[in-house]
């Protein structure tokens, strides 16, 4: 891996310095500090020992299992074969921020696509070129409603993913922000009522998710934009981009702010990450200026020949504004980016609708299969869901999904203490069903809970 | 060396098309499933189901083939310089070459569909590589905590800021200064301030290192703390980073330490030995995971015993052979973003640390450090000049400031920079650190051959003496890539920022 490692080379190159040791090198560097041996970090391993510890000692390790119905926000999604071949060009993955446009139109035509392509899906303006990931976008859409706003108060479903809550809280500290939780309604939904009551001139930005952390469907959409709107407050929708295939995008129905998860569009699950933070805002000249993250823009050459690509708006970022700068991101997703490009071009308006559809078919299915069991039912079994089911079980999940894992099935994503509003009586766990599954793959999974029974 | 990238035009000024410009929109595209004709009737009609308010009537997406998709992307790749196709020192950045198995283990099935939320018991294998990593880490850093969760180098940087403003509060103390050298790269001023503290700015010393004067006169009872990069972004070692961290400690305020240098010193220098007690380590940049086009990267966070109990949750710890996801952080500020941490980045340093070894962690630096000392060398031959610790050994990287070629012909760095993409070397980082004018920080990293080298050295030298030759000819590079000099100021003008704004307004 280090061309220049042989020692002739390194004599060679130390004598065109005038030096004798490599450890001159470090001349400059107080004594004391340099150290007698390399750090014990192991020995060398070949190439092919490296991949026989792997396999072994990680894989070997690691569950083999197929059927994944865990829910919690990441899910198994089917990745087409050509996202992987196109991402994995070396183009794309080892180069860098596009610093030089002139050799990086590739990577900028590729993010502008992205910015644009998903701007429709969302019914957006604006999309930057990329958050690290849906938790750390909602962080990022806190700070920004602050800035636009200059109020310092936000408000939040409590059906929102804990962990997003967390990430919220982690980001907004500094500020002294003051955070108000909603409860739910008996849908599983926004209460209204509670929404209207809290929602006055003091707050920044209403934030609730559609699918919610239940995958609840919020259908409200449009009256929540009108009381934050009457208000002053801006309006920041959560969403899981395969559920807009068949619903309406938030962007339709007053949102001023959407923030995402785009590892469903072509990425893994990966235990987590990289994942890809989706920001959207309306085309608001002010916003814009306020926006975290990279933009890329149209531009044209110098002698106004061709149509170009280059980062815009540069002086809102890190590397120019320094502590002014409206977020300190650097290193983002852009390769995710790229992927989630590449996934929206190839579905197309067709496909998208399509796994939005199977999605849905599966959800509901799964739903009402699971009701009809003697020993489970959902949560909030009327309303409209996407992607996760909440069952409740009169048994431990414990035990259940070990018998689950025994059939070959990884279970339900047990909520416990992780959400410790909901009634702690309840037991519940999180499923969660993707375009991945077959109805025989459902069916297989409700045989299987009934046997729990 | 010459290089000519490719360049597909379509014609009347558009180089490859847009996906919107390939495909109709509205409809087509490509399914890439079936609904089973079973379920359908089970379920019903969707469009019965869903409240007719919330239902999506059309999307404007464009309809493609595979074929298409694969053609345009693929024109797109061939229109970008990856590190794999060249020198690429973009300085700060450690461009280094990827060992592409660590590419092949991060693609393992088992790896990629891992949920996160499978049971603990299920994932040992991984939550081991996790924890191996970070004792490899440690023994690097001499650190002996970490948290592999901040998903780059900034947010490592709000993660030790956090934990310093975390640690004032327990203590009861009212700190809210963090002193910054003017040199630091601009994500420290960023993260500190929305860490939510004050900016204090440190200038240089003539060395160009931290000036020891004015970090006294600066240093009070509300400094929480200093960011330091070191080698700093000047490439040169502060020497004095011993006598800093006793001004800081002595005052009780904390050492930061941005790794994104740590190139240079890897096995040779343990951070805890120059007394820092928080550092963020790059593992897009010195251990060798891609840098993605922009990211994603990952930022392990290192900390003394003193910061341990302040570290996002949850850690990665083990009893006996048996790892666990550790959420038992009493002072933790918190999360910064969901699950654990970017797994399928962080996993291609824990190959590429198993392939180096001890030795081979040393003998990273010590190239990377020889490279650029013989680079900085020839050029400083060639004429080129450099302001700030010329005389001493420089160490992964070092910074030329083009001021003279500028005065005397008219060419700034932004000229001389797109000259060299004519000759096959991506250019380095222009215009930083400010301190410098007309700066050009190039870094070669470990990952060059000396033909490379001399390679991009002589082209430096060349375009030089093109410039004495013919200074008009430079002002039009770059003549052979993808595209010719781009007009930022026009981009920045109009905020085509989609398609569609496009569309309505640029065409």
């Amino acid at each position: 891996m280090i061309p220049n490692s042989r020692k002739e080379i390194i004599a060679r190159m130390l004598g065109e310095l005038g030096l004798k040791d490599v450890k001159e090198l470090y001349s400059d560097v107080p004594q004391t500090l340099l150290l007698d041996r390399p750090p014990d970090v192991g020995k060398s391993m070949s190439q092919a020992d490296v991949s026989n510890v792997f396999e072994r000692e990680i894989l070997g390790r690691i569950l083999d299992v197929n059927l994944i119905f865990t829910g919690g926000g990441i899910a198994d999604h089917y990745v087409p074969a050509l996202v992987d071949e196109l991402s994995s060009r070396q183009e794309f993955y080892t180069s860098y921020t596009p610093y030089q446009p002139e050799v990086s139109q590739g990577v900028l035509q590729a993010l502008f696509e992205y910015q644009s392509l998903m701007a429709e899906l969302l019914g957006m303006d604006v999309v930057n070129a990329s958050l690290y990931d849906y938790a750390s976008a909602l962080g990022e859409a806190g700070r920004f409603s602050i800035r636009v706003t200059k109020r310092n108060k936000i408000v939040l479903a409590s059906t929102i993913h804990p962990e997003r809550y967390s990430v919220l809280k982690t980001y907004v500290e500094p500020l002294g922000t003051e955070l108000v939780s909603i409860p739910y309604d008996e849908s599983g939904e926004l209460s209204l009522e509670d929404l209207s009551s809290v929602v006055d001139e003091s707050v920044a930005m209403v934030y609730v998710e559609s699918p919610n952390f239940f995958g609840i469907i919020e259908t409200r959409i449009e009256e929540i934009s009108q009381l934050c709107h009457d208000k002053g407050a801006l309006l920041a929708v959560g969403v899981d981009p395969l559920s807009l295939g068949l619903i309406k995008p938030p962007g339709e129905m007053g949102a001023d702010i959407v923030i995402g998860e785009g590892q469903h569009l072509g990425g893994y699950m990966n235990y987590g990450g990289p994942s890809l933070g989706i920001f959207a805002i309306k085309r608001r000249f002010r916003h814009i200026r306020q926006m975290p993250g990279r933009l890329i823009g149209i531009t044209r050459t110098v002698d106004g020949k061709f149509r170009g690509y280059s980062m815009v708006l540069q002086t809102r970022e890190q590397h120019i504004r320094q502590e002014e700068a409206t977020s300190n991101i650097t290193t983002n997703s852009s390769l995710m980016a790229i992927r989630a490009a590449i996934y929206l071009s190839l579905l197309g308006p067709d496909g998208i609708r399509k796994v939005s559809e199977k999605i849905f078919y599966n959800t509901l299915y799964l739903k009402r299969k699971i009701n009809e069991l003697p020993c489970f039912k959902t949560l909030f079994p009327g309303s409209i869901s996407f992607k996760e089911i909440p069952v409740i079980a009169d048994k431990s999940w414990e035990n259940i999904n070990k018998f689950l894992l025994s059939k070959g099935i990884l279970g339900g994503f047990i909520i416990g203490s992780r959400f410790p509003k909901l009634d702690s009586e309840k037991k519940i766990a999180l499923f969660s069903t993707t375009e991945v599954h077959t109805k025989k793959d459902l069916d297989y999974l409700i045989q299987s809970m009934r046997e729990v029974c | 060396m010459r290089y000519i990238q490719a360049r597909w035009e379509e014609g009347d000024g558009i180089l490859e098309p847009t996906v919107f410009e390939l495909g109709k929109r509205g409809d087509g595209g490509t399914p890439i499933v079936s609904i089973e004709e079973e379920l359908m009737e089970e379920i019903g009609n969707l469009d019965e189901i869903l409240p007719e308010k919330i239902v999506r009537r059309s999307i404007d997406l464009p309809g493609l083939s595979e074929p298409e998709v694969a053609r345009h992307f693929s024109h797109l790749a061939q229109m970008n310089f990856g590190v794999d196709s060249g020198p690429y020192w973009l300085g700060s950045c450690t461009m280094k070459y990827t060992p592409k198995l660590a590419m092949r283990i991060a693609s393992v099935s088992k790896i990629r569909r891992l949920h996160p939320y499978a049971p603990e018991e299920q994932v040992q294998g991984i939550l081991k590589a996790l924890y191996e990593l970070k004792e490899m880490l440690s023994k690097i850093t001499g650190l002996p905590y970490f948290s592999l969760q901040p998903a780059a180098g900034a947010q490592g940087e709000l993660v030790g800021a956090l934990m310093i403003r975390k640690k004032f509060m327990d203590l009861g103390e009212k700190r809210d200064e963090i002193l910054i050298p003017e040199s630091a790269h601009g994500s420290n001023f960023a993260s500190a301030a929305m860490a939510g503290f004050k900016v204090i700015r440190i200038p240089p010393s003539d060395e160009g290192t931290v000036d020891l004067n004015a970090l006294k006169a600066a240093i009070n009872e509300r400094t929480a703390g200093m960011m330091i990069t070191n080698p700093n972004t000047l490439g040169i070692f502060e020497s004095d980073v011993l006598e800093i961290a006793d001004v800081l400690h002595s005052n009780g305020s904390y050492l930061y330490y941005d790794g994104a240098n740590l190139n240079a010193i890897m096995g040779w220098i343990l951070l805890s030995d120059m007394g820092v007690d928080i550092a963020h380590l790059n593992i897009h940049k010195t251990f060798s995971a891609p840098h993605g086009g922009g990211g994603p990267g990952a930022g392990a966070v290192g900390t003394t015993e003193e910061f341990r109990d302040f570290l996002p949750i949850p850690v990665i710890s083990r009893r006996g052979d048996y790892y666990f996801l550790d959420y038992n952080v009493p002072k933790t500020i918190g999360k910064v973003r969901m699950f654990y941490g970017n797994i399928g980045v962080l996993i291609k340093a824990w190959v590429y640390l198993k392939l180096l070894g001890g030795e081979g962690v040393r003998s990273v630096s010590t190239v990377a450090v020889l490279n650029a000392n013989y680079a900085r060398k020839k050029l400083i031959e060639m004429g080129f000049e450099v302001l700030y610790g010329k005389d001493r050994p420089c160490k992964h990287e070092f910074v030329l400031s083009l001021s003279e070629v500028k005065k005397k012909y008219g060419i700034r760095a932004l000229d001389f920079a797109k000259a060299l993409i004519d000759r096959g070397f991506h250019p380095p980082t222009i215009y930083f650190p400010l301190i410098v004018p007309e700066a050009f920080m190039m870094e070669p990293t470990e990952s060059d051959s000396l033909r490379e080298i001399d390679g991009y050295v002589n082209a430096m030298k060349e375009i030089l003496r093109r410039i004495e030759e013919n200074p008009e000819e430079i002002l039009q590079a770059p003549k052979n890539s993808a595209i010719g000099r781009i007009d930022d100021v026009f981009g920045n003008k109009k905020l085509w920022l989609t398609w569609k704004i496009y569309e309505s307004e640029g065409r």
